[in-house]
């Protein structure tokens, strides 16, 4: 299937951030993808807030299936997320339990005043309540695949398709 | 035959010691520990892997630091902790080992963590148990105290950041320690050149040279323009007969003073697994100098326990 430009989707994610976003919120990636995706956003809105970056591996509902993931990194949330306006931000929005993993995150550093998701691309099939205020494109992928961001090694980014790995 | 360590799939099911474990185990415990390190430094200390998992701390010998970390580790990773001293229950009643064992398994354990004075009691345990259960050693008689030696790479590595060209100095009361023996292990898996045993004939293992390390019975010539010094207890509850002169005559040949640890590197750092011994085989003045890592230790020893038993329980 033909996949969007990632990097015309993250200019027009950056385009509706910047409507949303003010010096004082804070753009919390989410590993791997979402992380690189902040970095970059964080960079173009010029906030004066340091990003934060999550590894929801010790969040994961699905430890007891998938067991711990093999590369783990520091999460770091280099501000005090009490009452503050903070933007979650992922590469693709999907079931929606990584998204829950970082709420519950966020909330072991203190208590956001609101908080709103961003991602690049909503590929739909939620399996949780969850809905995002910032959106670069929404997209149908077939089950069974995995919509991921990657990034060349100039930094350009681009989607790519994998196969899921069967459930363990 | 397999490495009663692992599971069907080659993933860690116990630990039991380091010896044989591949390098990329350790690595990935190790990883793993850091990225928990922060997690301590949150409003909230805790993280929710272990929910709904029970975990027993089974102590069948005295430990004050090993067993409250432990505890402290598996509460951050939302576990309930069970904490038993058996010297002071079953066994004085005369329960066997593996009775005490069903009995905890029948109260739906998810781990054990034990120490035990008789090496091998928890590779016992972890071929008796159910195979969702797992069996972290933490400590069995003479033979190895792998999160001790996973603490202490995990702190060697903070500090000196990478094992090649390393030089390791392992000194005092060898023979008696579990802990040299997990190091040792560990050192030679992560590639040290220079691994040292210091100590008088009668406190070294008979053999130790196969463990891949050179061995000094002169303490500054084994202290040397070394990297690391890690001075080990000396175990007088262990020992029995005449192995030393005295405890004095000990310190004056091999107790670590500010004048012999100027003859390792300049940014030499201090190790001792505690519980020290202060005038024994380690100075005052270096056990609280500008060289020790002992209290980063302690602190460490809790990210890298909490790694070893999410990564156990994910598997």
């Amino acid at each position: 299937m033909d996949l969007p430009d990632a990097e015309a989707l993250c200019e027009e994610l950056a385009r509706k951030l910047r409507a949303g976003a003010t010096e004082s919120t804070g753009l919390v990636g989410i590993r791997t993808g979402g992380a690189w995706l902040a970095e970059r956003l964080h960079r173009e809105l010029k906030l004066s807030t340091p990003m934060g970056a999550l590894d929801i591996s010790f969040y994961r509902d699905d430890f007891d299936v998938a067991g711990l993931h093999h590369q783990v990194k520091p999460s770091q949330i280099p501000f005090d997320v009490n009452g503050r306006h903070i933007v979650v931000i992922d590469d693709v929005l999907y079931t929606g339990r990584t998204v829950r993993a970082a709420m519950n995150e966020l909330f072991d550093y203190g208590r956001p005043g609101k908080i709103e998701l961003a991602a690049l691309v909503d590929r739909g099939e939620r399996q949780l309540p969850i809905a995002a205020q910032y959106v670069g494109a929404t997209l149908s992928v077939p089950a069974g695949k995995l919509l991921r961001l990657a990034r060349d090694e100039r930094g350009k980014f681009f989607l790519r398709l994998y196969d899921a790995k069967p459930a363990a | 035959m397999r490495n009663p360590q692992l599971n069907v799939d080659g993933k860690l099911q116990h630990l039991l010691t380091i010896e044989g474990l591949p390098r990329e185990v350790l690595v990935h415990i190790l990883d793993t520990a850091a990225s928990f390190i922060g997690v301590t430094e949150r409003e909230v200390k805790k993280v929710p892997l272990l929910r709904g998992k029970s975990v027993f701390n089974l102590f069948f010998e005295a430990s004050t630091r090993t067993r409250t970390t432990f505890e402290i580790a598996a509460k951050r990773l939302s576990a309930d902790v069970i904490n038993l001293n058996i010297t002071a229950s079953s066994s004085t009643k005369g329960e066997t080992l593996l009775d005490t064992v069903d009995n905890l398994s029948a109260m739906h354990a998810d781990m054990f963590v034990v120490r035990h004075s008789s090496s091998g009691a928890a590779h016992l345990i972890a071929n008796h148990v159910a195979s969702h259960v797992h069996v972290i050693n933490a400590g069995d008689g003479r033979h190895a105290h792998p999160t001790q030696g996973l603490l202490d790479i995990y702190t060697i590595r903070h500090y000196k950041k990478d094992f090649t060209g390393l030089s390791v100095a392992i000194v005092g009361d060898v023979l008696h320690s579990r802990v040299a023996r997990s190091l040792i292990h560990a050192l030679t898996t992560l590639g040290a050149p220079d691994v040292r045993v210091i100590g008088p004939r009668t406190l070294l293992p008979t053999g130790v040279e196969q463990l891949g390390v050179s061995v000094h019975h002169d303490m500054r010539e084994g202290l040397a323009g070394c990297d690391v010094v890690v001075m080990l207890r000396l175990q007088s509850e262990r020992m029995k007969g005449p192995l030393l002169p005295s405890a004095q005559e000990f310190f004056k040949s091999y107790g670590l003073t500010p004048q012999k640890l100027a003859l390792a590197k300049p940014d030499a750092i201090v190790m001792h697994p505690g519980p020290m011994n202060r005038g024994v085989e380690i100075d005052s003045s270096v056990a609280d100098g500008p060289h020790s890592v002992i209290l980063p230790q302690v602190t460490f020893g809790i990210a890298v326990r909490m790694a070893v038993m999410s990564i156990l329980a994910g598997n």
